[in-house]
């Protein structure tokens, strides 16, 4: 196998992560904890290929994806930041929530409770690996999304209120940075990318299947995690573990090493990560304070 | 009404009351979107749980698990920490539950398979607790990452045991156990015959008491919550707050791997990759509606166990997902409106009362 083929594939494999990492690390930054990276990217899958389906447009399934992308983002801003709700709580909720509206939704639009029928996609359905992947325009816009993400939180006026927001929300404020309004932003627009995440897994296998995103929202989280909530060093993470896991689907017919190990790679590395054992990552300090 | 009556009556009746409010109003909306009578549905649900022998086993089985996590919830939540890794935890439990069922000779008596097996699973829980414990006690590491992170690697890795090592061909599952099976309650009660209630139950409901006691009537208790209450004040009376973190983990996962026994000696005999199936999470539902109460989480486990048990019964009309939809809004319903319907309640007394604040609420601190 070509080291070409490989850099494709692995990069097939990080788009995902690289659109929930962004979102993740958007809203952490701005003190929201993003355990719901998983349930927006199910219910972009969804929503997209409830658009697609009834549009036929590739186009409109991304945006119908990122309405339910915002729709959830919304609830969680909402439930988070207005409610001063336990952000750990409504994690786990909403990422219940979209399991089952999916679900439900899925019954009732296709009568299946496995599957949605086949709808489009971008790109050559035909033709090699790497054609396919490069004329997909999602995986253009996954590759930019990090360092568009890097340079609006470190350089941006913006960043810098989202930072200040989830470092020390008093003193943002005490200077006139609104910061529930920052983390209102943070949180949609994380929901929004989360759920591009799962857009382009809906249409690169061209139907949504039941709980289709399988983890890769954790995977995300665990990304921005070890990548110590700094975009670039998430994007990085997130090609490490799309590297591992392109790997390991090539040693299959070796069995080298059974496949479960590899995928517990991304996992055990953010706990040594979040132990401190090698360079500490540390979250931003006023990470899930707002019920005080 | 003096203010720790009225607490009291906040904190017990207030979230069931949310939670069984938003059920119905969500419930119905979903139900019309699927063009059927709510009324109809309700009562078919209800039939299929509370009005028969066999539904209330079922529902009697499902609370058992839940009784487990939720306490499971509720204990670490008392301590200051949340563990989301119940779902691990209860898979380790009837895995370990599983291996030692297998180990043990067939025809060792109950008497001494039954507690070993029950032993195993809480052993189990509690060293996958103990990662995140030690891991928090020592280097400080935040529990919620942690245990999501474990969550993973031990279903994988509970994957791989089976799947490599232990399961029959063509299955999932690893053979039955020689020993140490639970009997179902059909025995003593016919009338429950079919339905998978065993004497699991009964171990759930001692737990919970004996939560209840820890928790309440033991200087161990009162250390763990004084830590979930204020670590600083905690620690600066003499409590030291590592090693009661580390425990709460320790015991938080024994309490889940506990809830394993229930499908695996009470119900197939065998351990089956996935059987958790969102048990885990749910827990923590559990936990937030019952108040991080031991008493409460048994009422919140049957609420939630009566829903996933009505989903079953109501399938032929409304899809059974419907109950997933109805458990998440349950959630998110009940963590945000009850804290501020309480904070409405509080001004409009207060208010009324022109008293200064009194300290109704500042038992709630460990409230998630």
């Amino acid at each position: 196998m070509s080291l070409l083929l490989f850099l494709a594939q692995t990069v097939r494999i990080a788009v995902p992560y690289l659109f929930a990492a962004a979102g993740g690390a958007l809203a952490e930054r701005a003190g929201i904890v993003s355990l719901t990276l998983e349930g927006f990217m199910l219910g972009g899958a969804f929503g997209a290929v409830i658009g697609a389906h009834y549009t036929n447009s590739a186009w409109l399934g991304v945006l119908a994806g990122i309405a339910a992308g915002l729709m959830l983002g919304g609830l969680h801003a909402v439930a988070s930041i207005r409610f001063r709700a336990n952000q750990v709580v409504i994690g786990v909720a909403i990422n219940l929530l979209a399991v089952g509206v999916t679900r439900f939704f899925l019954q009732l639009a296709f009568n299946s409770s496995s599957n949605s029928p086949r709808v489009t996609g971008f790109g050559a359905t035909s033709g090699s690996t790497i054609t396919a992947l490069l004329q997909n325009p999602l995986v253009w816009l996954g590759v930019a999304v990090m360092p568009v993400m890097a340079y609006v939180v470190d350089r941006t006026p913006f960043g810098l209120r989202v930072r200040a927001a989830g470092e020390h929300p008093e003193a943002a404020a005490s200077v006139g940075v609104r910061v529930e309004r920052v983390r209102y932003a943070a949180v949609l627009a994380s929901g929004a990318l989360a759920a591009l995440g799962g857009v382009y897994l809906a249409l690169d296998q061209h139907q949504f299947t039941d709980s289709m995103t399988a983890g890769r929202g954790f995977i995300a989280l665990a990304a921005v995690i070890f990548g110590r909530w700094q975009p670039l060093r998430a994007a990085v993470a997130c090609l490490l573990f799309a590297a591992a896991e392109t790997l390991q689907i090539q040693l299959q017919t070796v069995q080298l090493i059974p496949s479960q190990f590899v995928a517990m790679i991304p996992y055990l590395l953010t706990i040594i990560a979040v132990a401190g054992v090698v360079g500490r990552s540390t979250a931003p300090s006023a990470l899930g304070r707002t019920d005080e | 009404m003096n203010a720790r009556v009225r607490s009291t009556l906040e904190e017990a009746v207030l979230p069931p009351l949310v939670a069984l409010a938003i059920t119905l109003v969500v419930g119905d909306a979903l139900i019309l979107s699927y063009g059927q009578a709510p009324g109809t549905v309700w009562r078919l649900l209800l039939d299929g749980t509370w009005g028969n022998a066999y539904g209330i086993g079922q529902v009697l089985y499902k609370a058992t698990t839940l009784t487990c996590t939720g306490l499971a919830v509720a204990l670490s939540l008392r301590a200051g920490l949340f563990n989301i890794g119940a779902e691990g935890q209860l898979a380790a439990g009837g895995c370990a539950a599983a291996v030692m069922g297998l180990m043990l000779p067939a025809g060792v008596p109950w008497v001494i398979a039954v507690p070993l097996c029950v032993f195993a699973a809480f052993v189990a829980g509690g060293v996958v607790g103990a990662v995140p414990g030690v891991l928090r006690s020592r280097f400080g590491a935040h529990e919620v990452i942690v245990t999501i992170m474990v969550n993973f690697i031990v279903l994988a890795l509970l994957n791989y045991v089976v799947s490599a090592k232990l399961h029959l061909p063509e299955t999932l599952h690893t053979p039955a156990i020689h020993s140490g099976a639970i009997a179902r309650l059909s025995g003593w009660i016919p009338a429950l015959r079919g339905s998978a209630v065993n004497w699991t139950v009964v171990v759930a409901v001692l737990a919970a008491l004996a939560v209840q006691w820890l928790l309440f009537r033991t200087r161990q208790g009162f250390e763990l919550r004084a830590t979930g209450l204020q670590p600083g004040a905690a620690e600066y009376a003499g409590v030291r707050v590592p090693r009661v973190w580390r425990n709460a983990l320790v015991l938080s996962g024994a309490l889940a791997g506990l809830g394993g026994v229930n499908f695996v000696l009470g119900y197939k005999g065998y351990y089956e990759d996935g059987f958790a199936g969102g048990a885990g999470f749910l827990g923590i539902a559990v936990a937030l509606v019952g108040r991080n109460h031991p008493l409460g989480v048994l009422l919140a486990a049957l609420f939630f166990a009566t829903l996933s048990q009505g989903g079953l019964a109501i399938n032929a009309l409304v899809p059974k997902q419907m109950v997933e939809v109805l458990q998440g809004v349950v959630i998110i319903a009940v963590a945000t409106a009850v804290p501020e319907v309480r904070r409405l309640l509080r001004t409009t007394l207060s208010r009324a009362s022109s008293t200064p604040a009194d300290s109704a609420g500042s038992t709630t601190g460990s409230e998630p």
